[in-house]
């Protein structure tokens, strides 16, 4: 664990590797602000450059104002759900690859999301390090160098 | 929903009499009809026959009787009364007769006016003997010709008389013969029918004029009986009537002869006339009462066995409605299972994500001011573990939530073992058991039921669990492939099944276990879930030995072969 801490320290994760002093925009969207809140600070500890939303209404607002390299959006939410959300995102920014967070055990619904175009997906609780490198790998497709 | 023995008994009832009603209804009609049918025309057909019969008889009597009358007009007619009066003539006279008609005349008499005997030829000492005052000789002298009925007369013995009256000057006399009785007797009696058909004559008086039979009822009032009462028939008239006495009934066939004054009568008992129809009837009642047994025992056997069948068809529906219910508790179990993980997975994150945090903070923290970040680093990473068998164990549970679909489809047998023995593990491990896993792997998918397949296993690894409850112990669970079959062995080194409750494990509703803890239920489900997807399972045990349960699933596609199921 303490090697990883020093990767990391020396290459943070939120820092493109090419261009090391571009942030990875992420876009953070979950109706559980205790969850949010604390995913966001770590994310920027590790210089990633995270905004957040506590509905998929928020997401897409905030979508509308700037671009973000990987959004990360749960899918059950009270008002406005993961799958309509993403739905929206994918039409607003048919790039942005979207990770979706699901509380739910059901591997359906998440599999429903991949059919909607989401880039992957995640069970929660999820282990840290498996979001880190979902979200690299959802950062770097797409992207041609 | 249980079927009533009291409901089965009015069911066999309402069906043993619907089927008797239906079967009996008509034979007993139809027999009925026929065998009266029967009984009508053979008894007509008797009746014209001993008509004819009796009629014949009588012709032939008559005949007998105008034939001595005859022959005595014509001696009485052939020769002079002084002729006759002579006594070795009408003895050469009597000769002749006798030799001509043996048996027939016993003597001659020549009687005159007065009822004095003039001559006499014949056995008897009857010379003078004086008729004047004899009921037949008044009758004689004021006919033509005359013919007696039988009586004593003066010799004590029966006979009758025929008798001729012929003038002598202005005088009359007459001729008589005494007619032998047994002769006229065995003419009579001639004729027999049968064992007990015989025949007899009485007159007016209702005398016997022939040797009497010897069951006559009305002996003294046959005549009356046949003939007045129901008028003269005249001589040809065939007279038929049934008389029943204390010695039975007799059939009568009766005809008047000698111008109405004798009645010749035949008598023979019912059962010896109607011996062939009763013979029938006997053989027909034999045939209709051994239908009737037959189709009673056939009633029986028939609507025992279909009340056997349905009570079984409504035990089978009783077990199958129970099992839905199982499956249906299960299947609420899983869904609410699902509620509870989804519902701990979002604040269990949330654990994660803020023992994380603390982590990446403690991390800024200067070791050497910080005393115990050892520890505080120790105690995260033990929030974050304790977070992860949260995790583990709600995925289980939705993992099996998720299974618990009513549907077959293709499924791997060793996953879904594998989640039950999850589910199974915490419950295994309190009573000190060892789950110990031997799995094939490349098993063929089989096609079951998810969430049958699911209670199977989780009743024969709670069984077990619960056998051993108290001492601790090892299961073990193997898979295997056996080409055309999935073989699972669940064996556990409990304290085993008595030879004599092995038998009955899978019946439905047996249970060992303390009242209200089982339903007795368990492995009668599994058997029926089992034995529906086409499998087989088979238990072996002994007091001290263990209990192995051993399944066998068909690989899909494939047919299962009859295969013994206790070794």
């Amino acid at each position: 664990m303490a090697t990883t801490r020093n990767v990391e320290k020396e290459h943070p994760p939120g820092l493109d590797p090419r261009w090391p002093y571009r942030a990875i925009r992420l876009l953070l969207v979950d109706d559980e602000a205790a969850f949010v809140d604390t995913l966001v600070n770590r994310l920027k500890k590790r210089k990633f450059k995270v905004s957040r939303a506590y509905s998929g209404e928020g997401g897409i607002r905030l979508l509308k104002k700037a671009d973000y390299d990987v959004a990360v959006v749960d899918l059950k939410m009270s008002s406005l759900d993961g799958l309509a959300t993403l739905k929206v995102f994918r039409e607003m920014a048919p790039d942005l690859p979207v990770i979706i967070f699901t509380g739910h055990g059901s591997e359906k619904s998440a599999e429903e999301s991949l059919a909607y175009g989401a880039f992957d997906y995640l069970l929660k609780p999820y282990e840290f390090d498996d979001l880190l490198s979902k979200i690299k790998s959802a950062y770097h497709t797409g992207k041609e160098y | 929903m249980a079927s009533k023995p009291g409901y089965n008994v009015s069911l066999q009832r309402k069906m043993v009499t619907a089927i008797l009603l239906v079967a009996l209804a008509p034979l007993f009609l139809l027999c009925g009809v026929i065998l009266h049918q029967f009984d009508h025309s053979f008894r007509e057909k008797m009746n014209a026959h001993l008509g004819e019969l009796i009629q014949k008889h009588c012709r032939d009597i008559d005949n007998f009787l105008n034939e001595q009358l005859n022959i005595i007009r014509y001696v009485a007619a052939s020769y002079t009364f002084d002729q006759l009066r002579d006594e070795a003539f009408l003895q050469h006279q009597l000769y002749r007769l006798q030799q001509q008609f043996p048996g027939v005349f016993e003597d001659l008499g020549i009687v005159e006016e007065n009822g004095f005997q003039l001559t006499y030829a014949g056995p008897l000492e009857l010379l003078k003997a004086d008729y004047s005052r004899s009921g037949w000789f008044q009758k004689a002298i004021a006919n033509q010709t005359f013919i007696s009925d039988v009586f004593l007369g003066l010799r004590g013995r029966p006979h009758f008389i025929v008798a001729v009256r012929q003038a002598h000057g202005n005088r009359h006399w007459i001729l008589r013969a005494t007619i032998d009785f047994r002769s006229f007797n065995t003419l009579v009696e001639n004729l027999r029918v049968g064992k007990t058909g015989m025949v007899f004559i009485v007159n007016r008086e209702n005398e016997f004029q022939t040797r009497p039979a010897k069951n006559t009822p009305l002996q003294h009032t046959l005549y009356t009986k046949l003939v007045s009462d129901q008028g003269d028939p005249g001589p040809g008239g065939g007279i038929i009537e049934e008389i029943s006495d204390s010695t039975g009934k007799h059939i009568f066939a009766g005809a008047t002869l000698k111008n109405g004054d004798w009645l010749l009568v035949f008598q023979q008992d019912n059962t010896d006339a109607y011996r062939d129809l009763y013979f029938s009837v006997k053989i027909a009642i034999l045939i209709l009462s051994l239908g009737c047994f037959g189709i009673v025992i056939t009633a029986l056997i028939i609507s025992r066995r279909f009340v056997f069948r349905i009570s079984e068809a409504d035990h089978e529906v009783d077990l199958m409605n129970r099992q839905v219910i199982e499956t249906g508790k299960l299947a609420v179990i899983g869904e609410l299972s699902a509620g509870i993980a989804h519902e701990i997975n979002n604040p269990v994150a949330i654990m994660m994500e803020k023992a994380g945090w603390m982590q990446d903070l403690l991390e800024d923290e200067n070791p050497e001011t910080m005393k115990n970040i050892e520890e505080f680093n120790l105690s995260l990473e033990e929030i974050k573990n304790q977070a992860r068998r949260c995790k583990d164990i709600t995925h289980k549970l939705l993992g099996f939530s998720r299974k618990t679909d009513s549907h077959p489809r293709p499924v791997h047998i060793n996953t879904l073992i594998e989640d039950i023995i999850g589910l199974s593990s915490d419950h295994a491990r309190h009573a000190g058991v060892i789950i110990h896993k031997n799995f094939s792997d490349n098993l063929p998918e089989l096609n079951v039921t998810p969430s049958e397949m699911q209670q199977v296993f989780l009743n024969l690894i709670n069984n077990a669990v619960d056998a051993m409850e108290k001492t601790g112990g090892r299961i073990d669970i193997a898979t295997a492939d056996r080409k055309d079959h999935v073989l699972v062995e669940i064996s556990d080194s409990g304290p085993g099944i008595p030879q004599s409750n092995l038998g009955h494990i899978f019946e439905p509703f047996y249970t060992t276990k303390p009242a209200g803890k089982g339903t007795g239920l368990g492995l009668s489900i599994c058997r029926t879930i089992i034995t529906r997807l086409g499998g087989e399972i088979d238990v072996k045990s002994g007091t001290g030995q263990g209990t192995t349960f051993r399944i066998r699933l068909p690989v899909q596609g494939q047919g299962f072969p009859e295969a013994p199921i206790v070794k």
